[in-house]
């Protein structure tokens, strides 16, 4: 019992994350508190009777003989067959509804597509931690990936970009393609990732929260300058990001 | 075969056809004994590259921008790196070494199934090994990780990708061919009269083991050929430029390399099923549950490889499915270790050396199936993927885990190998720096996958140098830590104190023969083994501190 309270204690206190700039990093890190509480608590446990029947049972320089013989102890065993499978099918579905949460298993939108080409679409979180009503209300940002950068391309005002410009609090659906290897576009303060696929566009979807810049990073071992293959999310406020938008726009777009 | 088998008549041997002295560590031997052991130290001189090549990776990564090599020599050793310390030291060392030292005397055999097959397997591994190692010098190595992922493995030098294929080509082989020999000899050479229930743990991990290299390396194999033709055919099988797809190979490759885990470290659970018994001298808590366990961890462990890849291009169906899978992982794992520390309960624990690195492996692999499982949840997945969480949480699987019953094994093992101890407390000093550089290598790794740095970079953000440059100082540890051992091996073969058969007192049949044990194992008839953690006094006779009345081994038998 105050194994599980220290547990709970260290899950609510201690913080090993960034700082969430995105809907979905708040839901993402009450996943990573129930982990880190189970884990601890389980962690303590039992490296804590590990390390109390080293002491306990060692070998005094008196004793030569054996130790008891018990070779086995049935319900003790269903016991910690159940235990485990009980909190692993929790954590399972409790991340089922995380991941939902977050978008994960929503259908992929196919809106942001002419609709003229059947393309297979492959993405991880979708736009689920949207509101359904505004989806239609995403802003659509092609990313290209390529040795070693990323280029983002605004649809609405035909700008190309070596910075991902997004405004607070509007869902943004990127459509990303790799021109030549695998990357992957991850952003640690939005708690994202998702492969950039040469051959096989990939979607992703999220709403920033927080203005800020925030790295955008390549996770995927893509070449010599891998290490090297970053970029930036400026997330601003709307007003901010409109005059950045008008100033940059080539095609004189209706701000959406 | 029939050389093997011939039986030994009397005190007169007939004139042998293979080496005897030391030169037959050289030679083509057919002894399991002999082959076991070539097995282990060829595997830890390769362990010892491995570990170079690590060294300079934490060199690099001392300071956050790439200046110790350049990018892409640093790429070439971080693969290097990866497929030396998987197929060239643990998977030979867990399943080569010690099953083919081992397995033979549990199953009362006085030899492999195949003997040369076994011969042909270890003889392929140093080729391989000199052949990858090699490439680094001839034309620059492979850059693609060992992971291999097209396009990067396509459009990268072809030279080096090839030799690599080559090499792991024929390290499957070798694989391939240990695993058929296991399975044949576990089932079909048992001693007459010993039951599949009455064998050690170690075999059936062994068989378990086997199962998996036999169904799942081949699919490796084929694939590394496919990939070998897109890259000298320019056939277009992965190349999306040429309509193939990429992520066809992930779970190609993955269908092997996840079982590959369970290949490093079913044996490790086998051998420390064997260990804890003795030093603790109690039997093994539930022998029957760790069979089933282990069987269910195989059943397992074939369907979940596609949580390496919940950030590619997977549907959410199967993202939800491969969660669940691999969380369930969790339960027959949990079991074994359960049933360990239920070993531990109660007994009469001496805390040597084999002991304190079984205990280790117990506390690290514990933290590395607790990240294991919430690698498993998908959304926490989607953030620390391919981060520097993903290098902690498996370096604690297979360094924490395997290599840490490797060394426990060493320990153990050592006596009935050479016939001398090593020294206790060169051993404990061994134990001390390892486990305390391990952990402060590997453990703040895991804060750096979490705050953003990904993995297989030469250069980062300057905010992660410290918690870098304290990892590299755990990585030195590390290194230091070899020396003690090497000293106390090397030392110890020649004036160790001498052993006895049966140091630790040990039930099972290896330890019934002399040691180092004659070319077919038993003078005489292989003893019949019914219960080989036999050990420990019935509870309501505990209050006697009398020696057990169990105590087989003295009773002749």
């Amino acid at each position: 019992m105050l194994l599980v309270l220290g547990g709970m204690w260290v899950g609510q206190n201690i913080n090993l994350l960034p700082v969430d700039a995105s809907v979905n990093a708040p839901i993402y890190d009450e996943l990573f508190q129930v982990l880190f509480t189970i884990g601890t608590v389980l962690f303590v446990g039992i490296v804590g009777l590990l390390v109390f029947s080293l002491i306990r049972f060692r070998r005094r320089s008196d004793q030569i003989g054996d130790g008891i013989a018990i070779e086995g102890n049935l319900p003790l065993e269903i016991f910690w067959t159940a235990v485990p499978a009980v909190v692993v099918l929790f954590v399972g579905l409790y991340s089922y509804d995380i991941y939902d949460r977050m978008g994960g298993m929503v259908p992929l939108a196919h809106d942001h597509m002419d609709g003229a080409h059947e393309e297979r679409v492959w993405g991880g979180i979708s736009s689920g931690s949207v509101q359904a009503g505004e989806i239609g209300n995403a802003l659509p940002i092609d990313v290209t990936a390529m040795q070693f950068a990323f280029l983002f391309h605004y649809p609405d005002g035909d700008i190309i970009s070596g910075e991902l410009h997004v405004p607070a609090g509007r869902p943004i659906t990127l459509r990303m393609e790799a021109k030549d290897v695998i990357h992957a576009f991850w952003v640690p303060e939005f708690r994202l990732k998702q492969d950039v696929i040469p051959g096989q566009p990939t979607q992703l979807s999220f709403t920033p929260t927080r203005p800020g810049r925030y790295p955008i990073v390549c996770a995927e071992l893509c070449g010599p300058y891998h290490g090297g293959m970053r970029s930036t999310v400026v997330v601003e406020e709307q007003d901010a990001w409109d005059a950045w938008f008008s100033s940059n726009a080539k095609t004189d777009a209706a701000n959406t | 075969m029939t050389i093997a088998l011939q039986p030994e008549t009397g005190t007169e041997r007939p004139p042998r056809l293979q080496p005897t002295g030391w030169l037959r560590y050289f030679s083509f031997s057919v002894d399991h004994k002999v082959i076991g052991l070539q097995y282990l130290v060829c595997g830890f001189l390769f362990y010892l590259i491995g570990g170079a090549l690590a060294g300079a990776i934490r060199t690099e990564l001392a300071s956050p921008v790439a200046d110790f090599m350049p990018r892409d020599v640093y790429n070439q050793v971080l693969t290097l790196h990866g497929t030396v310390m998987i197929f060239l030291w643990i998977v030979p060392v867990v399943n080569g070494a010690f099953g083919n030292y081992l397995i033979p005397f549990y199953v009362g055999a006085r030899d492999m199934a195949f003997p040369r097959l076994n011969a042909v397997a270890f003889w392929l591994i140093p080729p391989a090994g000199l052949l990858l190692i090699s490439s680094y010098f001839l034309t620059g190595a492979a850059q693609s990780g060992w992971t291999a992922y097209p396009p990067l493995s396509i459009t990268t030098p072809a030279t080096g990708q090839i030799i690599w294929i080559l090499s792991v080509l024929l390290l499957g082989g070798s694989s391939i061919f240990g695993g058929i020999n296991f399975i044949a000899t576990i089932l079909k050479l048992r001693r007459p009269g010993l039951k599949l229930m009455q064998l050690p743990m170690y075999c059936w991990a062994m068989l378990g083991t086997s199962i998996l290299v036999v169904l799942s390396t081949p699919v490796l194999a084929g694939t590394l050929v496919l990939l070998s033709f897109d890259i000298v055919a320019h056939t277009g099988f992965f190349n999306p430029t040429l309509g193939g797809n990429v992520v066809v190979y992930q779970h190609l490759f993955w269908f092997y390399s996840h079982p590959a885990v369970y290949i490093m470290v079913l044996p490790a659970f086998g051998l420390v099923s064997e260990i804890l018994p003795v030093h603790a001298r109690k039997p093994l808590f539930g022998y029957t549950t760790m069979v089933y366990s282990i069987m269910a961890i195989v059943g397992l462990g074939l369907i979940v490889w596609a949580h390496h890849m919940f950030t590619s291009g997977t549907p959410p169906w199967m993202r939800l499915f491969f969660t669940i899978a691999t969380a369930f992982i969790a339960v027959p794992t949990g079991i074994k270790f359960f049933n360990w520390l239920a070993t531990l309960w109660g007994g009469r624990i001496s805390l040597n050396s084999a002991m304190l690195f079984s205990c280790g492996f117990i506390v690290n692999f514990v933290l590395g199936g607790i990240t294991g499982v919430a690698l498993a949840q998908v959304p926490f997945d989607i953030h620390v993927h391919d981060t520097y969480f993903v290098v902690a949480h498996f370096h604690y699987i297979v360094f924490g885990g395997s290599v840490f019953v490797i060394f426990a094994s060493i320990y153990h093992w050592y006596p009935k190998f050479t016939g001398r101890m090593l020294n206790e407390h060169l051993g404990r000093l061994h134990f001390a720096l390892t486990f305390i550089g391990f952990n402060l290598c590997f453990g703040p790794q895991h804060w750096l996958g979490l705050n953003g740095m990904p993995r297989r970079v030469a250069e980062y953000d300057p905010q992660f140098t410290l918690i870098n440059q304290i990892s590299s100082v755990g990585a030195l540890l590390m290194a230091i830590s070899t020396l003690p051992f090497l000293w106390n091996v090397i030392q110890s073969a020649f004036a160790g104190q001498r052993a006895g058969d049966n140091p630790w007192n040990a039930l099972t049949p290896e330890w019934l023969t002399s040691s180092p044990p004659p070319v077919e194992n038993w003078v005489g008839e292989a003893p019949l083994v019914e219960e080989p953690y036999g050990f420990g006094i019935p509870a309501e006779a505990f209050d006697l501190a009398a020696a057990s009345g169990r105590d087989l081994w003295s009773s002749g038998k």
